[in-house]
């Protein structure tokens, strides 16, 4: 949240919003706090993100850091501050699906990179909300892109379950953290059987057995021993599958193949209290009835369409439409590529879907049902749809104001809001463009011109 | 070295085993060898690509970017036996009764042209029986030839076809070796094999690379190079050797056949192209210098993700850049990556390329050339659309050899054409037709013009829009 500027502390990840801004008014500041504006932003076209076609000469008025009111012909309230957006975009901030944004600066630098503990004794229990850097300059640059939240995935280190993810906004302050453990993170296929011991046969079995135990620690914790030869599983990742086997937190389960989703789905039967997130699923198309019928939303590349692996075959770009048209809530985010770093190809991804519409065979996305994968659908799979990814009343103040066609890779943000604070939208890339946007050295070295 | 004698009795012991046919063909294939051991076969894996049959076809009434800068609306344009016969406004006089495409609404362009793929030597599936991109055994190894690893069947061809209306690539080896060895340039067309994809005449490159990559392999190997000061002394006392080799070879002296020294004489004497793989400016700045040391020439930086900060140098110096749109920051020599980066290349007046290096970013070039037409523009540097289209095409066909067959829309250049659907620097906009040498190889409206390899074939989801 971005109410106000304070350095993080471990005790506000796990604060609700009101302590926490109690707690903000009582810690010494090193910035003043920045409050969050009422606005109201007129004249645009606008994009509420539920999957609504946008609509021309919209209205958006934010005060108190929230939605009060989106659409057409929305009455601007006395005493807010207008800003024209004739000619512009406005769409709610953008979600992604899967990222590991704020968990590495350079990933392939290790000492940056938060991303995996391949090393650690712990696998479930591993919690990424702390480790999330707000001050990691991908967190800036994915926000000058329009990304205002991101759902944070750990990466499997030792053995399938990776740990515990995290919902984050990506304001400039110091508490990134939207919702703490959000939902486990599982893998279930190619890589999920080689983290099990190498078959799928034994991935299975071991993910009954870990839920078997984290039911048993459930029933006696204190007589739960997590070191005897047969236990799978040490006390604090029991522990924190308890919440996975009860239904409290979703379990997110990476799977590609439909053999795959079809032994995800399965679970249920031994597990029935499961909330399953399907990610990956590229394959998903399929077995869309089956996914849908259970009720499962999928979070996806969206442009994967080579078989770049066994468990891909069948791989297409129309995976999201087909989904989509079988009733399946689909979500995009970065399953390939720089989870890291770019985020910001929700766009790119949203716009290819809006063209396959054009492809005779292929099956797209209308342009509204695309903002929705990148905005309010996963939202709602963590669980957040009530507090943000639309401009619906009541949502976060999530908002970007943008110069063009926001699928149009020749467009961008000339304006971010995050809970109605208006973010800068300068980063260290923006200023390596100014430095050099003549390369020639002046009078001084460019290490002077700043 | 093997003595030349004991070579030359090898060499005749092979040809000895050689079925008459398959020898008389070579015969006829090969120009007579020259004397001495030292002699080199002009082209022993001659490209065997013919043009597929196309039909006399015109396509009016599309905005055309020609690929050179130059733009024409309302426009036609005329293909016949495999060439390009005439380009010009409505008014282009056309011969009746041939096929006639209404291209109202949509545009036209040279094929795409990716300078920078390992389709078919990295291939999909990614498994390592198909990896094949790095001989990570040695930071030397200007003797492999990329062609050798390429397995026509990976389904990413198809792929940069029918969504990315690519039509011509060049397939580099990786980037692990400072002398990675020679890539090979092909049409995008399915082929049994890749001698069945070369693109004729197209001269070949080698690839080489600087910084992390190389440092880093062989470092973690305990070996040289560990540093970029290991980088440049271990590629400097190669072109030292290069140099001798390429004297002795051009003097008409006996030694023996050197496959590496081969690849980088023929650099030396300016026949192979240089394509050298660098992020930091620094970096290019002593492979600069390095080439006018041993008398080489640089024809393109890839990757080159610091070029911006260099334009002036890299214009000088007559070096293309290839790039990509947005990609930055994975590693420590991308820290710097910045979208302006192709704008600013382009505006100090330096050639600008965008390449993929990816399976698929190929797919999407397009839309990697708009993101960085868009960030140019914001930042007030004047960008037609029409010469944006040039870092796709021209740019790379001369930094690849080949302009003056493809790579522009001018009568008597390959019939290598991509009708879009609407404007191709739109994310909403796909290849509808392509022709390559004039025969129609994509068809958005015919399923049956769409290539299915023989990995996919019989396969769940073959056949499918992919």
């Amino acid at each position: 949240m971005s109410k106000a500027n304070f350095p993080l502390s471990p005790f506000a990840l796990s604060l609700s919003k009101g302590a926490r801004l109690t707690l903000a008014t009582l810690a010494v500041t090193v910035a003043s706090p920045v409050l969050a504006q009422s606005i109201a932003i007129t004249g645009a076209t606008l994009a509420i993100g539920d999957g609504s076609e946008p609509i021309q000469n919209g209205t958006v008025v934010i005060t108190g850091g929230k939605v009060v009111a989106a659409g057409a012909g929305v009455a601007v309230p006395a005493g807010v501050k207008t800003i024209d957006a004739a000619g512009k975009w406005v769409t709610p901030g953008l979600v992604s699906g899967f990222s590991r944004v704020g968990l590495a600066e350079v990933p392939g630098v290790s000492e940056t990179n938060d991303t995996r503990a391949s090393k650690s004794p712990f696998s479930a229990a591993i919690d990424v909300a702390p480790a999330v850097n707000p001050l990691a300059n991908p967190i800036a640059i994915s926000r000058t892109a329009g990304i205002t939240r991101a759902v944070v995935v750990p990466v499997a280190g030792s053995g399938m379950f990776a740990g515990q993810g995290a919902v984050v906004d990506l304001g400039a302050d110091m508490n990134p953290i939207t919702k703490a453990r959000a939902f486990q993170y599982v893998e279930m296929g190619e890589e999920g059987k080689d983290d099990a011991g190498g078959s799928r046969a034994a991935m299975i079995l071991t993910f009954r057995m870990m839920l078997t135990e984290a039911q048993s620690y459930a029933k006696a914790p204190a007589s739960y021993d997590g070191g005897t030869k047969d236990a799978l599983l040490n006390r604090v990742d029991a522990q924190a599958l308890v919440p996975v086997v009860n239904g409290t937190i979703p379990l997110m389960v990476h799977a590609e193949s439909a053999r795959d989703i079809v032994t995800v789905l399965s679970l249920k039967q031994d597990f029935p209290a499961l909330k399953l997130i399907l990610a990956g699923a590229t394959e998903g198309w399929m077995v869309a009835a089956q996914i849908a019928a259970a009720k499962v939303p999928v979070i996806t590349a969206g442009l994967e369409d080579l078989p770049s692996s066994f468990e891909k075959l069948a791989a297409t770009q129309s995976n999201v439409g087909r989904l989509v048209k079988a009733g399946v809530p689909v979500s995009m985010g970065m399953l390939t590529g720089d989870s890291a770093l770019q985020l910001r190809l929700a766009t790119q991804q949203a716009g290819n879907m809006v063209a396959l519409t054009k492809v005779p065979g292929a099956t797209g996305l209308s342009w509204g049902q695309a903002l929705r994968t990148i905005t309010s659908a996963p939202a709602e799979a963590m669980g957040l749809g009530d507090r943000i990814g639309s401009l619906k009343p009541g949502k976060a103040g999530d908002v970007v104001m943008w110069d063009g066609d926001p699928f149009e890779m020749t467009s961008a943000p000339v304006a971010v809001w995050i809970d109605g604070v208006q973010q800068p939208i300068e980063n260290r890339q923006t200023k390596l463009r100014d430095r050099y946007a003549t390369p020639n050295e002046g009078a001084m070295p460019k290490a002077y011109e700043w | 070295m093997m003595k030349s004698g004991k070579w030359l009795l090898i060499a005749a012991l092979l040809a000895g085993s050689a079925t008459p046919l398959a020898a008389k063909k070579e015969k006829e294939a090969a120009p007579p060898p020259s004397q001495g051991s030292s002699a080199e076969p002009d082209n022993p894996y001659p490209s065997t690509y013919k043009a597929y049959p196309g039909r006399p076809t015109v396509i009016r009434g599309a905005t055309i970017f020609d690929g050179e800068g130059g733009r024409i609306d309302n426009g036609v344009v005329f293909l016949n036996e495999g060439k390009i016969v005439a380009i010009g406004g409505p008014e282009t006089p056309i011969p009746a009764d041939i096929a006639v495409f209404d291209g109202t609404g949509k545009y036209v362009t040279p094929g795409v042209i990716d300078i920078h793929s390992h389709l078919g030597v990295y291939a999909s599936p990614g498994v390592d029986a198909l990896s094949d991109g790095n001989e990570m055994t040695s930071p030397v190894t200007p003797h492999v030839w990329a062609e050798h690893s390429i397995w026509p069947q990976d389904p990413g061809f198809g792929r940069a076809l029918a969504n990315g209306g690519v039509t011509t690539l060049q397939i580099l080896p990786g980037s692990g070796n400072l002398f990675g060895g020679r890539s090979v340039t092909v049409k995008n067309v399915p082929a049994r094999t890749q001698q069945g994809m070369k693109f004729p005449g197209a001269p070949y490159g080698l690839k080489m690379a600087c910084g992390e990559n190389p440092k880093r392999v062989y470092g973690g190997k305990g070996r040289e190079p560990s540093t970029r000061m290991g980088n440049m002394a271990v590629d400097r006392q190669t072109w030292i050797k290069a140099r001798e080799y390429q004297k002795k070879r051009a003097a008409g002296k006996d030694q023996t056949r050197d496959l590496g020294m081969e690849t980088l004489a023929d650099v030396l004497e300016g026949k192979i192209l240089v394509h050298n793989h660098c992020y930091r400016a620094d970096e290019m700045a002593n492979v600069i210098d390095m080439s006018k040391e041993f008398g080489y020439k640089v024809t393109a930086f890839h990757h080159a993700v610091e070029s911006y900060k260099i334009a002036d140098l890299l214009r000088e110096n007559n070096i293309c850049s290839a790039m990509w749109g947005d990609w930055y920051g994975f590693k420590m020599e991308a820290y710097d990556g910045i979208k302006e980066n192709i704008p600013l290349v382009y505006k100090a007046g330096a050639c600008a390329i965008v390449h993929s290096d990816d399976q698929d970013g190929i797919q999407r070039l397009n839309q990697e050339a708009a993101k960085a037409l868009g960030a140019g523009r914001r930042m007030g540097i004047d960008i037609s659309d029409e010469v944006a289209w040039t870092w796709l095409a021209i740019n790379p066909a001369k930094a690849m050899g080949i302009a003056d067959q493809t790579g522009s829309l001018k009568v008597g250049k390959m019939a290598d054409v991509v009708l879009w659907n609407g404007n191709p620097f739109s994310t909403y906009s796909r290849p509808e037709k392509v022709w390559i040498d004039g025969a129609m190889t994509y068809d958005s409206a015919n399923p049956k013009l769409r290539p299915v390899s023989d990995f996919e074939l019989g396969q769940i989801g073959a056949g499918d829009v992919k």
